[in-house]
């Protein structure tokens, strides 16, 4: 009984209590105090009174820079994974189909940067995208371009950074996928008179979608709330709702408003995550 | 390899592919021996940046709040993980397991703000009704360090635990070992691995996490991603390029290091076993 318990009592009370309290607080009303937000009950003269402000989310829809910040932030997290697989499907459907005695060395290959520094990596690009960065420098010597090309700031830095911090999440579970991807269909398929992109196209690719289910999923879904990747290479314009949060936390000291642009982001999310959980579900019984 | 021959194509992908993945992290240990403080244009070789990262005093004092966090979260992170991990593969259909296989699978997913705000919520509303935890700062960040590295352990022992022959525990369990008996002399030493592995991976994740530190540490205490991240916003520094270099430097050597020790107790095991097969021959 223990062994349940204990994994189950931590979880609850530092993973899920923590999110009703959220959705508590993003009914109260900023004050200046300690803590700085109202309490939602009151109980004086035999009377209980609840004060719910369900002003901070009539903010949310109010005010343009939330509903523009999480569309932008889904556009680019929609994107961003869209590349990713672009990128990472070719990568883990050649380490499948590598030989199975470097296949592991590969697969290591993959997932080690994931192992160093998140912040560092990201941190790694100013330095190549700036304006007197490597690559500009590099085609500035090259004549390819006279001025300068500004990339550092922009939404496309936020693309390079996500893609290049997520593709591990992408090519692995593709990876799992593809490697148990039973040869004889491709072979039947090339023997019936397939073009290899037609059988890749009608066989590879259908066959493959759990693995891409659950690749886009584990980028897609933490892209959305990303912070430290539009902070360090995203403009002043770039609109993610993560960073909206953490400047209505940090900067503005709002937590209610803060606590309600979670809550929203939260169900804006549900839907992909259980999703996700259903496939991960349905991989590990079948497996 | 007949049907599937491989075109060339894919091999220029692969190598373009590990490019994209290595080269930043190439030129961020090149630039950090530049004799020039921008960090792009070489200037000569020079060691002078490793010296005066040795000399600040902020960094290196965050930097061991962070080792002293990430040993003692991966500690608690894999003993939580390795418990999770069994009710997952060993526990079937109890009331509730949905619930808890979610809640494994969530923090995997979840945008670290959501999770940092909702802890720091969690912290502080506690404090005001129960007067505990008193502050924020170690205790705070040990708890959701612990907490969201050891759905990560849980992942690794779950799947370890999945493959592994079951038959072997239900024999000892026929021959009347007792639970506790049967998971320490039976199915530990075979998950060791896994163990480790999901240990440093814990203790990479607590050493790295910027985000939900920043909500729960308080004042008071300051990790060494926040130190950098608010020195990187000021602007790239040589420095930060020595500190990358070492944490490459270190993490390279522990993945290199467990994956010998993964290997040799592999193969260790499998030799018993082979051994003992031939004994019952």
């Amino acid at each position: 009984m223990t062994v349940i318990g204990i994994p189950f009592i931590w979880l609850l009370l530092f993973l899920v209590f923590p999110f009703a309290i959220v959705f508590k607080i993003s009914f109260a009303e900023m004050a200046i105090a300690r803590p700085p937000f109202t309490e939602l009950f009151a109980y004086a003269e035999e009377k209980l009174s609840v004060m719910l402000n369900v002003g901070n989310y009539l903010f949310l829809f109010k005010d343009k820079l939330y509903l523009s910040a999480y569309l932008s932030s889904l556009k680019m997290a929609a994107g961003a994974t869209f590349l990713a697989l672009l990128v990472g499907y070719p990568l883990a459907y050649g380490i499948a189909r590598a030989h199975p005695g470097i296949r592991n060395l590969l697969l290591l290959g993959i997932v080690l940067p994931y192992w160093t520094s998140f912040l560092l990596r990201i941190y790694a690009w100013i330095g190549i995208l700036k304006t007197n960065g490597l690559i500009n420098n590099l085609l500035l010597k090259l004549g390819i371009i006279d001025t300068p090309l500004h990339m550092l700031h922009t939404d496309f830095a936020v693309y390079v950074g996500i893609v290049y911090a997520y593709l591990p999440f992408m090519v692995l579970p593709l990876y799992t996928n593809l490697v148990k991807l039973d040869e004889s269909y491709l072979e039947a398929a090339a023997d019936l008179g397939a073009k290899p992109w037609k059988t890749f196209l009608f066989v590879t690719l259908p066959l493959s979608k759990g693995g891409i289910i659950a690749g886009s999923m584990l980028v897609f879904i933490p892209a959305v709330g990303e912070f430290v990747i539009p902070a360090l290479l995203g403009g002043p314009d770039t609109l993610m709702i993560g960073k909206v949060l953490w400047e209505e936390f940090f900067n503005n000291r709002d937590w209610p408003v803060a606590s309600a642009v979670a809550i929203a982001m939260l169900l804006l999310l549900i839907i992909p995550m259980m999703w996700f959980h259903k496939h991960q579900t349905q991989e590990m019984v079948e497996s | 390899m007949s049907a599937t021959r491989r075109s060339p194509l894919l091999s220029v992908w692969l190598l373009l592919g590990y490019t994209f993945l290595y080269a930043p992290i190439v030129i961020l240990i090149i630039f950090s021996f530049n004799e020039s403080k921008l960090v792009t244009v070489w200037a000569g070789f020079s060691t002078k940046w490793y010296w005066e990262l040795f000399q600040d005093r902020q960094m290196l004092t965050a930097a061991w709040l962070s080792l002293r966090l990430a040993l003692m979260s991966a500690t608690a992170a894999a003993a939580l993980g390795v418990l999770a991990g069994l009710v997952m593969a060993r526990f079937g259909r109890f009331r509730g397991h949905n619930l808890f296989a979610g809640m494994i699978t969530a923090p995997l997913v979840m945008p670290e703000v959501i999770t940092g705000l909702s802890m720091l919520l969690l912290f502080v509303s506690m404090e005001k009704v129960i007067g505990w935890p008193d502050g924020r700062g170690l205790l705070t960040l040990w708890i959701a360090h612990v907490t969201f590295c050891a759905a990560f352990v849980a992942v690794v022992i779950t799947s370890r635990l999945r493959e592994m022959d079951e038959s072997i525990e239900e024999a000892a369990m026929d021959l009347g070992a007792p639970p506790f008996k049967v998971f320490t002399a039976i199915t530990l030493p075979i998950i060791m691995p896994a163990v480790a592995a999901g240990w440093l991976l814990a203790f990479t994740l607590s050493l790295d996490d910027l985000v939900i530190s920043s909500f729960v540490a308080g004042p008071g205490a300051t990790t060494l991603p926040m130190k950098v991240f608010s020195s990187v916003r000021l602007g790239a520094s040589p420095k930060i390029n020595a500190l990358a270099t070492i944490v490459v430097l270190f993490v390279s050597l522990c993945a290199v290091g467990a994956g010998i020790l993964m290997f040799r107790t592999e193969r260790q095991r499998k030799f018993e076993i082979q051994a003992a097969m031939r004994d019952t021959d």
